[in-house]
């Protein structure tokens, strides 16, 4: 009480400031009946993303309560080269979190390098007996789809050191292709020899189909919905089903272009449209500021835009050189993804229309600079899409030895890898 | 004290006749007492206790109980529920009889309060001629209980809850008895019934206007009040209990249905001190001063109600209990426990000197007029 106050005044306020919130709304949320919205980065649950583990045994070892539980054995892999050395590596066996003990404190999520341990918002996994907050490998999994995307990054924030190198790359792919054009343009004396690298280009190209996965398969995801998919998972491996259908569509395509071209002007299909993606197409630019975009995304848009125009017009051109029969005149390279029919091209590129960044059309290039690999190749240096397949035989064969279904389908995962590889590379050989 | 009743002039002295007196035998008439006084122990403590939930909930920003029954009003039936179907633990050292007996000891004289508290015209059990006393004396049994428990839980959490209650009851006792003894004086009869009505009839000094009890000894009923809540050991007197320092003081070791029936015991009290408070001070069942009830003939207005003027009275005078204990509810949100030794220097050196200044100043006055 101050001494200035009566007695006894403030016996009195404090029933004024009581009686003054008997009257104000109770900020009581009806949990179960109504939700709170969550803090994007709320820590309600850790989930485990089991491939990128690598059994670094961190997480465990700084974990303050020590109630992560890894379970791991060694595997040995073959040498990558012939003479080569056998390595061996940790494949994870067991990785259980005991949610009794965890405190939340998330030092497991921050010391994991390899992007294994995330936070999810889901919150609602109380048990009725204590053991059953123990949660393993499987349930850490389910959480991961429940993770949502990390943040965008802030206006003018310096990019990711893997995006920034990839893209440093890139730029050095260009540099090279802009060398080669060069060169391509010195030699274009001597069509007759350009005219027989083509088709071989083409070729060696068609392992290497790459395609956008903004879009995914419907009839896919329909079906797995129906069959009780979380529709998480359902549509990324919707998304997969459509990638795979594409690639096969495309390379039909590609195969059927390649065909054509070797029978009749193989020229312009190989053909590299150089572009100098430094220009902006002024009209989309103002379209899209016109349309509230942040100018430095109606730029990107802009440039990817000029880009693509400029490819047209480019292979417009080139297509009707071949028409006069003089296709050797303009020896370019086509730097589109499939590196072979401009029509695939097209689609290819479409199909990153929605593409926002700049580095659409340096990845065009990449790709381009991939096709121009040695013939000769190992095993290991063959890359191959969509590691969801497994190899339902050696599944089987495993599930029949005992293996508990999780490691059978890992091991018959790496088993179709490397079939796959090694049809690639038999393919290549008889190329 | 009864010297100083007879003194008094008595405006009252018959014994009212309750309205649960029907018929001539002797059964109906008891059975119909005994469900009266069950039924207002046991709803009473319910409807002041779902007050309690929600108005403490309201002041601290929370709703209460919401979902057991419309607006929650069940939840303490659902405890009651829960409490039953829980282990009854009796410590291995306890005194195991003692230890089963004490909150019984507590409930059974809150019970008995009530038998002569009237709730309206004609509607109460029993009209004692010592009707105040007898309220009075049957309410201090209940700490007997609480010493009890604290005495046999064989846990010093619970011996210092009990001691302390003991000393508290000491301490405030003697305030609240001669705060009471101040309105049998100024009525002039220990009759519960007969202070109401000589509330009806008391006039301000040589005027005309009617005033309840409340006027002329404000001083007595704030000492009454505040002695009431140390009584029950209601917060900002529950060092008794103390949570924060005692565990939870006598009632430490006891569960399930024990524990329930001394929280019954609380709340019962809280209705049964408001009743009381409601009778000395507040003017029992009457609607406002000098108002009689409708349809109320004899007695200024105070008996031989008709239906309507008899629910009302019931009405009113429930109205003014709940009243009090919501005020004893808004206290306990508002106000922090005391310290031990600030309850006893409370008692001692402000509450009973001015409960005896009130008592002198009280007679003198019945005397002079
Ligand atoms: S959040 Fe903290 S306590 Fe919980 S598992 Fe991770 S490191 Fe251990
Ligand atoms: S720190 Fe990450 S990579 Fe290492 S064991 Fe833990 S989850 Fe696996």
């Amino acid at each position: 009480m101050a001494p200035s106050a009566p007695p006894g005044i403030g016996l009195l306020k404090g029933l004024g400031v009581t009686i003054k919130h008997l009257f104000q709304r109770p900020s009581t949320l009806m949990y179960p009946h109504e939700r709170d919205v969550l803090a994007p980065r709320t820590r309600g649950v850790i989930a485990l993303m089991d491939e990128n583990c690598t059994v670094c045994m961190l997480c465990s070892r700084e974990c303050p309560d020590w109630c992560i539980y890894i379970e791991s054995h060694k595997e040995t892999v073959p040498p990558a080269k012939e003479g080569g050395r056998a390595r061996t590596r940790n494949v994870l066996d067991r990785f259980a979190i005991d949610f009794s003990l965890c405190m939340y404190c998330g030092i497991c999520v921050e010391v994991c390098p390899f992007d294994a341990l995330w936070w999810s918002p889901e919150f609602e996994y109380s048990e009725y007996e204590m053991g059953s907050l123990l949660h393993e490998m499987d349930k850490l999994r389910e959480w991961a789809d429940t993770v949502p995307p990390p943040p965008p990054l802030d206006e003018g924030a310096v990019l990711p050191a893997e995006v920034s190198d990839a893209l440093a790359k890139v730029e050095k792919e260009r540099e090279l292709a802009a060398a080669k054009e060069l060169e391509a343009k010195q030699a274009a004396e001597a069509p007759a020899e350009t005219a027989g690298d083509a088709p071989k280009k083409g070729k060696a190209a068609e392992p290497e189909i790459h395609v956008k996965a903004g879009e995914i398969d419907q009839e896919a995801f329909d079906r797995l919905i129906a069959e009780g998919k979380s529709e998480r998972m359902a549509r990324s491996k919707a998304k997969a089903a459509y990638v795979k259908k594409e690639k096969a569509r495309l390379l039909a395509e590609a195969e059927a272009a390649g065909g054509d071209a070797e029978a009749e002007s193989p020229a312009p299909k190989a053909a590299e449209v150089k572009v100098d993606a430094g220009e902006i197409d002024q009209e989309t630019f103002d379209r899209l500021i016109a349309e509230g975009k942040p100018e430095r995304m109606a730029r990107a848009k802009a440039k990817a835009a000029y880009v693509k125009k400029e490819k047209a017009r480019l292979r417009a051109e080139a297509e009707s050189d071949t028409g006069e029969g003089t296709g050797a005149d303009e020896p370019a390279e086509v730097p589109s993804e499939l590196g072979a029919s401009p029509e695939a091209a097209r689609q290819a590129l479409d199909a990153d229309g929605a593409a926002t960044d700049d580095d659409a059309a340096p990845e065009v290039a990449a790709e381009a600079a991939t096709t121009e690999a040695p013939a000769a190749r190992k095993l290991g240096d063959i890359h191959v899409e969509g590691a969801g397949e497994i190899d339902q035989e050696v599944f089987d064969q495993l599930v029949a030895e005992g293996k508990s279904e999780r490691i059978a389908r890992a091991k018959a995962k790496a088993a179709w890898v490397k079939k796959q590889k090694q049809a690639k590379l038999d393919e290549e050989g008889g190329a | 004290m009864m010297l100083l009743v007879t003194s008094g002039v008595a405006p009252y002295l018959a014994q009212a006749e309750s309205i649960l007196d029907v018929g001539d035998t002797f059964i109906v008439p008891l059975l119909l007492k005994l469900a009266f006084v069950l039924g207002i122990f046991f709803v009473g403590p319910l409807v002041a206790g779902y007050l309690e939930h929600k108005a403490m909930g309201r002041m601290q920003h929370r709703r209460g109980p919401v979902e057991a029954g419309p607006f929650g009003t069940l939840q303490l039936v659902a405890d009651g529920i829960k409490f039953i179907q829980k282990e009854d633990l009796i410590p291995s050292a306890a005194d195991k009889w003692v230890f089963a007996m004490a909150p019984g000891v507590a409930l059974v004289p809150a019970m008995l309060a009530l038998l002569v508290i009237p709730f309206g015209p004609g509607v109460f059990a029993l009209d004692l001629e010592l009707g105040l006393f007898y309220v009075l004396a049957a309410s201090s049994v209940s700490v007997l209980g609480v010493l009890m428990g604290g005495w046999s839980s064989a846990n010093k959490f619970s011996l210092f809850g009990g001691l302390r209650a003991g000393g508290q009851l000491i301490a405030y006792e003697l305030p609240l008895i001669l705060a009471a003894i101040a309105v049998a004086v100024q009525a002039g009869t220990l009759s519960l019934v007969g202070i109401v009505e000589a509330q009806a009839e008391f006039m301000l000094f040589g005027t005309g206007i009617n005033l309840w009890y409340v006027i002329p000894q404000l001083l007595g009923f704030g000492i009454f009040f505040v002695a009431a809540l140390a009584e029950l050991s209601r917060p900002p007197f529950d060092m008794p209990i103390g949570d924060s320092e005692l565990v939870f003081g006598y009632m430490t070791e006891y569960s399930g249905i024990k524990y329930a029936m001394y929280m019954l015991t609380e709340y019962a009290g809280m209705v049964t001190m408001s009743a009381l408070m409601v009778v000395l001070y507040l003017g029992g069942w009457q609607l406002l001063p000098g108002v009689p009830l409708p349809g109320c003939e004899a007695a200024g207005g105070l008996f031989d109600c008709g239906v309507t003027g008899t629910l009302l009275g019931v009405g009113v005078m429930l109205g003014k209990i709940l009243l009090l204990v919501f005020v004893m509810v808004w206290l306990r949100v508002a106000y922090p426990r005391l310290r031990e030794d600030q309850l006893q220097r409370i008692a001692w050196l402000v509450m009973v000197p001015l409960a005896l200044l009130n008592l002198a100043l009280v007679t003198i006055a019945k005397v002079v007029y």
